[in-house]
């Protein structure tokens, strides 16, 4: 009943909660400040302050809570990479989302919808026995598939084989999945206010002071903050915050442009990505179609949508789903990504003594948000670099030893 | 169709070009230690503001540099290569075993 509800709603016996503290002023010092408030910086406080008892912690976020990459990803969680490293970090994170909703006690909407890869040529389905031989070493559900295997998956998926790029095979992921971005940013957000960690949104990181090799304090829009550790986590402007502790990083950043169609009923359950065509798709629990991938062709700090890539989008994915000739598009919008050399993420130590890296995140940031808050976590709280981020580590640049994700990204670049 | 002015070819659509990294001196390949020349092939400057980068005119392989704003997407100039480079580069290795 609606006049019940609304009855509910005023009651003064059932307050409304707020999810976050309220704004206050900086305090002088906090032991640990995040600079970031996206979901990578929300699950590194959440795990400091539940699993580490560092709750003296304060995330500083220039604009508002999961408003920068977290809000303009397109959601998709899988872990079926290439590399051992790889491979074993992002599977754990799967395995973390898979109870996110019970661990928070707030619904992260997680979707276990399975995840496909076309491939349209005899290289690509060598390479994807290749990650499919991995993942499957290390536990991780891939599984190299027919035509007709793929028609049944996604029967609505264009199997013509007199298409520009005829659909060959398939790598099938049944651990892939999706769950709502601002869910997870808000929930971990309330579980780090809610244990002590303050949420500073409008706070702008200035300068950051360093003296003997060490950070010292931050300047903010709204003051000096002195602390004991800084981690930054800011995706899509690593390199510009980094340069502020006077740290180089091997950066680029491109635009990456996704969109979405008016809502349909349910027809599309998997998602489905083409490297070929340079598109994925999947249907959103509330019926849009989300079209993404297109990455600008060149770098760029800004996140204007064009119309070179609604029509390359638009044209890979009619090829894939005909029958979307006739949707319209709802919006178009892109998110900056850190590219990395080798599309693996930059994580762990810096040449700052207590300044620590979370970046690099390109195409990839969403679906490490829960093992990233985990890892990072430990690091500033034990200042031991755990085993499943090591090989990230920024110095592997200086030793050429890169972790080459390039052909596991679902983006086109 | 964003334009730009290939210093060859005159103005084109932009997708004609091919974008070929930031701009940055070379470090002397037979002198820099081995961390100086990662920091060369890997590390970007990657500023936001007016950067220069070499582009490419992808039909004619005409390499050049441009100066481009990364916030506004503005093409500021472009000019050929002989506005920096006066002199040959030269690439000649070490002998093998001397690489030290």
């Amino acid at each position: 009943m609606p006049f019940g509800l609304l009855k509910y709603g005023l009651n003064s016996k059932y307050p409304a909660k707020h999810h976050f503290t309220p704004a206050t002023d900086l305090k002088k010092h906090y032991d640990v400040v995040i600079i970031g408030g996206g979901g990578h910086g929300a699950a590194i406080a959440y795990n400091l302050a539940k699993y580490h008892g560092i709750s003296n912690v304060a995330i500083l976020e220039k604009n508002y809570l999961g408003g920068g990459n977290t809000a303009r990803n397109t959601a998709v969680i899988r872990s079926n990479y290439l590399t051992e490293a790889g491979v074993k970090f992002y599977s754990a994170s799967v395995k973390l989302y898979n109870n996110l909703s019970n661990e928070f006690n707030y619904n992260v909407m997680m979707e276990n919808r399975g995840q496909l890869t076309l491939a349209h040529s005899d290289a690509a389905i060598r390479s994807f026995r290749w990650r499919a031989e991995v993942n499957q070493h290390l536990g991780v559900r891939s599984e190299l598939v027919d035509r007709q295997t793929i028609t049944d998956l996604v029967p609505n998926l264009n199997m013509s084989e007199d298409s520009r790029f005829p659909i060959m095979g398939g790598l099938w992921h049944a651990d892939g999945a999706t769950a709502r971005h601002d869910a997870v940013a808000w929930g971990y957000a309330k579980g780090a206010c809610d244990r002590g960690v303050e949420l500073h949104q409008l706070t702008e990181v200035e300068d950051i002071e360093i003296t003997n090799g060490r950070v010292t304090a931050v300047k903010t829009n709204r003051g000096r903050v002195e602390c004991g550790s800084v981690v930054q986590a800011v995706a899509g402007a690593s390199s510009i915050v980094a340069k502020k502790a006077g740290i180089p990083l091997p950066i680029h950043c491109y635009p990456l442009q996704a969109m979405v169609t008016q809502p349909y009923k349910p027809i599309l359950t998997p998602h489905v990505s083409s490297p070929q065509v340079h598109v994925y798709v999947h249907q959103t629990s509330r019926g849009e179609f989300v079209i993404g991938g297109g990455s600008d062709p060149y770098p760029l700090y800004n996140t204007r949508a064009t119309l070179d890539q609604r029509e390359s989008l638009s044209a890979a994915a009619l090829e894939l789903f005909p029958f979307l000739a006739q949707a319209r598009l709802l919006r178009q919008w892109a998110g900056t990504t850190d590219m990395t050399p080798d599309y693996s993420p930059i994580m762990g130590l810096s040449p700052v003594e207590n300044y620590y890296l979370d970046a690099g995140w390109g195409t990839w940031g969403f679906k490490a948000t829960p093992i990233c808050g985990v890892t990072m976590a430990e690091l500033v709280a034990t200042k031991k670099v755990p085993d499943l981020i090591k090989p990230f580590e920024l110095e592997r640049f200086y030793r050429f030893e890169q972790i080459n994700e390039a052909g596991a990204t679902a983006a086109s670049h | 169709m964003k334009l730009l002015p290939c210093p060859l070819n005159g103005l084109r659509n932009i997708s004609e070009f091919t974008y070929g990294g930031e701009y940055h001196p070379m470090p002397d390949h037979r002198t820099s230690s081995t961390r100086d020349w990662a920091e060369y092939v890997f590390f970007h400057n990657n500023a936001a503001g007016i950067v220069t980068e070499w582009w490419c005119h992808t039909a004619s392989s005409f390499w050049f540099l441009a100066e481009r704003n990364t916030i506004t997407d503005e093409i500021i100039r472009t000019f050929k290569a002989d506005e920096i480079y006066q002199h040959r580069v030269e690439f000649e290795a070490l002998a093998p075993g001397n690489d030290s």
